[in-house]
């Protein structure tokens, strides 16, 4: 990642001019048919559909092509300097800054959320010139024991808390047990669910199942936004993950994301690109925007800025706010940090120079 | 930068990425900003002092000045190239292998200079020459350090041609180079190379880097300049073979210029590619290799997917999602490491898209393009969507060569091969469906020479890139391109045409009367007709022609065939097409069911070969023997000249397919006039081919009597065709036929000539294979026949789900 900001300082000779004034008219048949065109932006929630079999059986998802967007996507965009700064906040503000671990007490979960509402060292908030934008990160995920701990610690500061549920990670507990879980989550102060889905559905192609599964964590969760963790590593195909991507959705998720952090793969730009495509047929369909969430295995700032890149171009610029777009993450956050102060100090910086998470 | 930072935060917009372009500057510096020609190892200046500016297409700025070639540079380079050509060649493999590994090494070595230095000097993204250009020019060279290293075992018994030309075009120019360049010194060769006037730049930092490594002098010589060096290039007697890329027209134009000249001919010209969507294609994948197929390059690619084909259910889909995806393409600065389109190559062909685009729109498609607005300080044009366009249109027909996309609908796999091969080029095309059932059917149906499954515009120096068609001949890469500058040893200095082929004609005898025949009574008359169709049919005018025997004796009368005559007999090799599509087994069965009805006729064949052309009867039976021996050999191979499966970097299969190339005409030797006539049509149809054969004008009984021979076999009407007359102006029809897809000419220098000259209306495959003992079947037999019979398609196939 400091290689970005390494080297000489190169000199311009001819600048990118892109001008983007008005936009013309498209041309685009409606008729319930995609449009190519993301919805208006609005904050209302996802209802969810009735289950549209036809559509999740019709998908194909060709993993070769994919894999070969995924290898040249980061390789057509890149941010540099004032930009990827920016960018890296933006990252900052999407991030769902998480500590799932056996071992957590109140003790580190309250670092956490201390970190959450001051993630970047002040000196280098100042020294950015952003203090106005009030950085924090997008939420806190915990697990349910901790969830009165976090809404406490970040009472005032409208940081949502989230928890994970439903049995998490395998989401193989009984199903009235993990509805039940949703509730006492809620109950407990929790403004959003990360649950886990029955993967079984999936490889089953037991579609009505999945879909009736997250219908009824939706209809658990109440006003609490409900994130659904697809498992990809779990999924085999990225079919499978397109074709779960839309029953989630379907059945009312207000966000998909890729994994718990648990399974042997995480978050890989291709399962992002299958993800974030569905996401897209979903809001040019139904006119409902669906948030995505990446989860796991994402430290280094470079992986942040390809999946803001991942965003960008495949959703657009709606969706590069924490309304629609987290990364769950807890060692990324001082990774951005050391590339902020490298950007203000132009030195390379040490971890151990970031307050811990 | 502090207000910047919480504004950009807001935005979210991109920012500028430029790379720095002060490294390639200054090499250009160190040559003063005029560089002149590299030969014999040295810079030397033009003989004729010309000069010409080199542009940079982004802004227009002055690059530096090139050496313009005049006829005194071109001689000095190919004197060069002639005299290092006897060291290299003897050279061994290892010794050649361990050069090109090296340049292999330099070029990596220098990759981020020399990938500012094309696209400064084309106007392509950094990104491109970055990641695909050099990478790809690196492969070639180490890919050709191991043919160099396995040409003696993988190529015994052949060798180096000479001294190749070879010119090449500015939108690829040190990828092109490195596709000529790698394979011609592996094989032994020494080149003069002649890079395109926009884009010499590279070409001649790479020959800095040949002499860094210490490449011997002469071996690689690089004369800059405009069209006038390539035509003296071309033209030059001592250069044994020509390599060109570039367009069609120009292709012609050489096709032309070296015929009857003996050089050997590889030209990668033209194409309107399809890209076929089917319905069950994943299209945001399809989209994303719409992207990579004609907005790469800015669609300065020859093989560029230039024409869409959707299946009419999803084209609306498939069109709003491109419109979407177009508007979030980036064009500017090709520095700019985060654009996806860079500047046109130069105003010519800026115009040249405008002008397109405006016939286009003026002949009633709807045109499309992105709200956003191209950079003007530069030569820029937007991605362009084109819908409702016929295939009578004009884009939907000519060539671009810019990021302007045509697109149509098909209702059904028939049709939509149909539409793919509604097109004079056959250079590559791109298939998208999920469903490997449909992709492998079409697939061979499409006449291209690479095929690209759900993918589209991969390349890589195991496998071979090349057109069917007027896109050219010749294969780039892989085994297949290493034949391309390989010949025989056997195979004298020049061999153009067959030389020493004619026949001393018989004086006229007196008497015109018919064969005695020992019989009392008047013998049956019994004249040959032309074999056409699977029928003995009556010539066309109505005349026939006498054949007399050693002794001046009318032996009998064939029919004198004329242009209507072939022009049937081509119509009917087309409707035995399916010749080809049938399995090699059966047609091994019927070859050697052909060897085993001539065997049982063979003194009879033979008797009459001794009787036209006064051989003995011992050696018309060996002549009879030998081409029953040749039969045997064909169906041998029938089932058995395989293809391959190259290693290319994928993950996936790349299937290189040996496939007929068509209908062949045939023009067969004067002498030995039954086993030329099957050494030449049994190889070809051996692999699939249907033919016209034109037998000995001589001696051209033995051919029809083997008509005969060819009724009682099971060959299926119109796989062989013979039409007798005078040889030389039927081949004439033949060679200017644009629905003949070969002629494979015996006979005199003039003819040789002239064939490849009118061969050039279709570009249509040519081959001169006398001047050889067909005797002999280490020179008249076997896989050099067969790859003459063959072109290879490459068809690649990722998989993974």
């Amino acid at each position: 990642m400091g290689r970005a900001f390494s080297g000489t300082m190169t000199v311009m000779r001819g600048e990118t001019r892109i001008r983007r004034p008005h936009s013309r008219a498209t041309g685009v048949s409606g008729g319930g048919e995609p449009t190519g065109q993301p919805p208006p932006s609005g904050q209302e929630r996802n209802p969810g559909t009735p289950l549209d079999l036809d559509l999740i059986r019709a998908i194909r998802v060709n993993r070769s092509a994919v894999e070969r967007r995924a290898a040249t996507l980061p390789r057509r965009r890149t941010v540099k300097k004032e930009w990827q700064a920016a960018w890296l906040l933006r990252a900052i503000t999407c991030m769902d800054l998480t500590t799932l671990q056996g071992d957590d007490t109140p003790g580190n979960v309250l670092r956490l959320c201390a970190k959450a509402r001051a993630p970047l060292r002040r000196d280098l908030v100042d020294a950015l010139g952003v203090a106005d934008l009030g950085i924090t990160v997008g939420a806190v995920c915990v697990y349910h024991a901790l969830v009165p701990t976090a809404v406490t610690a970040l009472e005032g500061s409208g940081i949502p808390v989230a928890a994970v549920s439903t049995g998490f990670p395998a989401g193989l507990n009984p199903f009235p047990q993990r509805l039940e879980e949703i509730r006492a989550s809620v109950e407990a102060g929790a403004d959003e669910i990360d649950v886990v889905i029955t993967r079984a559905h999936v490889l089953t192609g037991d579609w009505p199942a999945l879909y009736e599964e997250v219908r009824a964590f939706r209809d658990a969760c109440g006003a609490a936004h409900l994130k659904v963790i697809l498992a990809t590593g779990e999924l085999a195909t990225l079919t499978n993950v397109a074709r779960a991507s839309l029953a989630a959705m379907m059945g009312g998720a207000d966000f998909i994301k890729t994994s718990t952090g648990k399974e042997p793969v995480n978050a890989t730009l291709p399962v992002g690109i299958v993800m974030t495509r569905m996401i897209r047929e979903y809001a040019e369909r139904t006119g409902h925007a669906v948030g995505f969430k990446p989860a796991g295995g994402i430290r280094a700032a470079k992986s942040a800025l390809e999946w803001l890149i991942l965003m960008k171009e495949e959703l657009g610029d709606a969706w590069l706010s924490a309304a629609r777009f987290r990364l769950g993450a807890s060692a990324l956050l001082t990774d951005i940090e050391r590339q902020l102060e490298h950007f203000v100090t132009g030195r390379y910086s040490a971890a151990h120079r970031q307050p811990m998470v | 930068m502090t207000t910047s930072v919480a504004r950009i935060f807001e935005t979210m917009e991109w920012g500028p990425a430029p790379e720095a372009s002060g490294p390639a500057l200054d090499w250009l510096k160190s040559h003063g900003g005029e560089l002149g020609h590299f030969i014999g190892g040295r810079w030397v200046p033009p003989a004729a002092g010309e000069t010409l500016e080199v542009i940079n297409p982004a802004t227009r700025a002055v690059l530096g000045r090139v050496a313009q070639g005049s006829k005194a540079d071109v001689d000095a380079a190919v004197a060069a190239a002639g005299q290092a050509f006897p060291a290299w060649a003897a050279l061994s493999g290892h010794a050649r292998a361990r050069y090109l590994y090296a340049l292999a090494r330099e070029v990596q070595k220098n990759s981020r200079l020399l990938a500012v230095l094309e696209s400064l000097d084309n106007g392509k993204p950094i990104r491109e020459t970055r990641d695909l250009d050099i990478p790809l020019v690196a492969r070639h060279f180490y890919h050709h350090a191991g043919w160099a290293q396995l040409a003696a075992t993988e190529f015994a018994g052949y060798g180096p041609i000479g001294v190749v030309g070879q010119i090449i075009p500015w939108n690829f120019p040190l990828l092109m180079l490195a596709w000529k360049v790698a394979p011609a010194l592996a094989a032994g060769n020494t080149v003069v190379l002649k890079p395109a006037e926009f884009t010499p730049l590279s070409a001649l930092c790479f020959a800095e880097l040949a002499q860094r490594v210490g490449l011997p002098p002469g071996v690689f010589n690089v004369v800059t300049g405009d069209g006038r060096a390539g035509a003296l290039l071309v033209e030059h007697p001592d250069v044994r073979k020509i390599a060109f890329t570039g367009s069609t027209e120009v292709g012609r134009i050489i096709r032309k210029k070296t015929a009857g000249s003996g050089k050997k001919l590889t030209l990668e010209l033209g194409g309107k590619s399809p890209f076929i969507v089917f319905e069950d294609a994943d299209l945001d994948s399809v989209v994303e290799g719409v992207v990579d197929a004609i907005w790469f390059n800015q669609g300065q690619v020859c093989c560029a997917g230039s024409r869409l084909l959707v299946q009419e259910g999803v084209a609306g889909r498939l069109v709003a999602k491109l419109r979407a995806r177009m508007e979030k393409l980036r064009v500017g600065s090709p520095l700019d490491k985060a654009v996806d389109m860079g500047a046109i190559v130069a105003p010519v062909q800026l115009d040249r898209i405008r002008a397109l685009v405006d016939q286009g729109r003026a002949e009633g498609a709807e045109m499309w393009q992105p709200s956003w607005a191209c950079p003007t300080e530069g030569y820029f044009y937007p991605p362009t969507l084109f819908t409702d366009v016929s295939p009578a249109a004009t884009i939907a027909q000519v060539e671009i060569f810019g990021p302007v996309l045509v697109s149509m609908t098909f209702r059904t796999p028939a049709e939509a091969v149909a539409l793919a091969n509604n097109t004079p080029y056959g250079l590559a095309a791109s298939v998208w469906t999920e469903n490997i059932n449909l992709a492998l059917d079409v697939a061979p149906k499409i006449k291209a020479g690479v095929v690209w499954i759900n993918s589209t515009n991969l390349f890589d120096a195991a496998a071979g890139f090349g057109g069917y068609r007027e896109s050219g001949f010749g294969r780039e890469g892989g085994r297949e391109g290493m034949w391309e500058y390989l010949k025989p040893e056997w195979e004298g200095g020049r061999g153009k045409g067959e030389g020493s082929e004619s026949v001393p004609l018989a004086v006229a005898a007196k008497e015109t009367t018919l064969p005695s025949s020992p019989s009392p009574l008047p013998p049956i008359d019994r004249t040959p007709k032309l074999f056409i169709g699977g029928k003995q049919v009556r010539p066309d005018q109505g005349y026939s022609r006498p054949v007399r025997g050693r002794d001046g004796r009318v032996l009998g009368e064939v029919g004198e065939g004329n242009r209507k005559d072939v022009r049937d007999a081509v119509e009917a090799a087309h409707a035995a097409e399916g010749w080809g599509r049938g399995a090699g087994h059966l047609r091994a069965q019927i070859l050697y069911y052909i060897a085993e009805n001539l065997s049982a006729r063979s003194d009879e064949f033979a008797a009459r070969i001794a009787a036209q052309t006064g051989a003995t009867a011992e050696q018309g039976r060996a002549e009879v023997d030998a081409a029953i021996a040749r039969l045997f050999s064909y169906a041998a191979w029938a089932d058995k000249y395989d293809g391959a499966v190259h290693h290319v970097p994928i993950r996936g299969v790349t299937l290189a397919m040996h496939e007929p190339i068509g209908v062949i005409g045939i023009a067969a030797p004067d002498t030995h006039p039954l086993l030329g006539f099957v050494s030449l049509v049994a190889p070809a149809v051996a692999v699939g081919n249907t033919v016209v054969a034109l037998p000995s004008t001589p001696y051209p009984l033995s051919a029809t009597d083997f008509y005969a021979v060819l009724e009682t076999s099971d060959l299926p009407d119109g796989v062989v065709n013979i039409v007798t007359g005078d040889k030389d102006a039927l081949v004439r029809v033949l060679a200017e036929h644009l629905d003949v897809d070969a002629v494979w000419y015996c006979g005199g220098v003039d003819g040789a000539r002239m064939v490849e000259e009118a061969s050039a209306g279709n570009m249509k495959r040519t081959w001169v294979p006398g001047g050889r003992d067909w005797l002999d079947p280490r020179r008249a037999e076997g896989r050099e026949f067969l790859r003459h019979a063959t072109q290879v398609k490459n068809i690649w196939i990722p998989y993974g789900e």
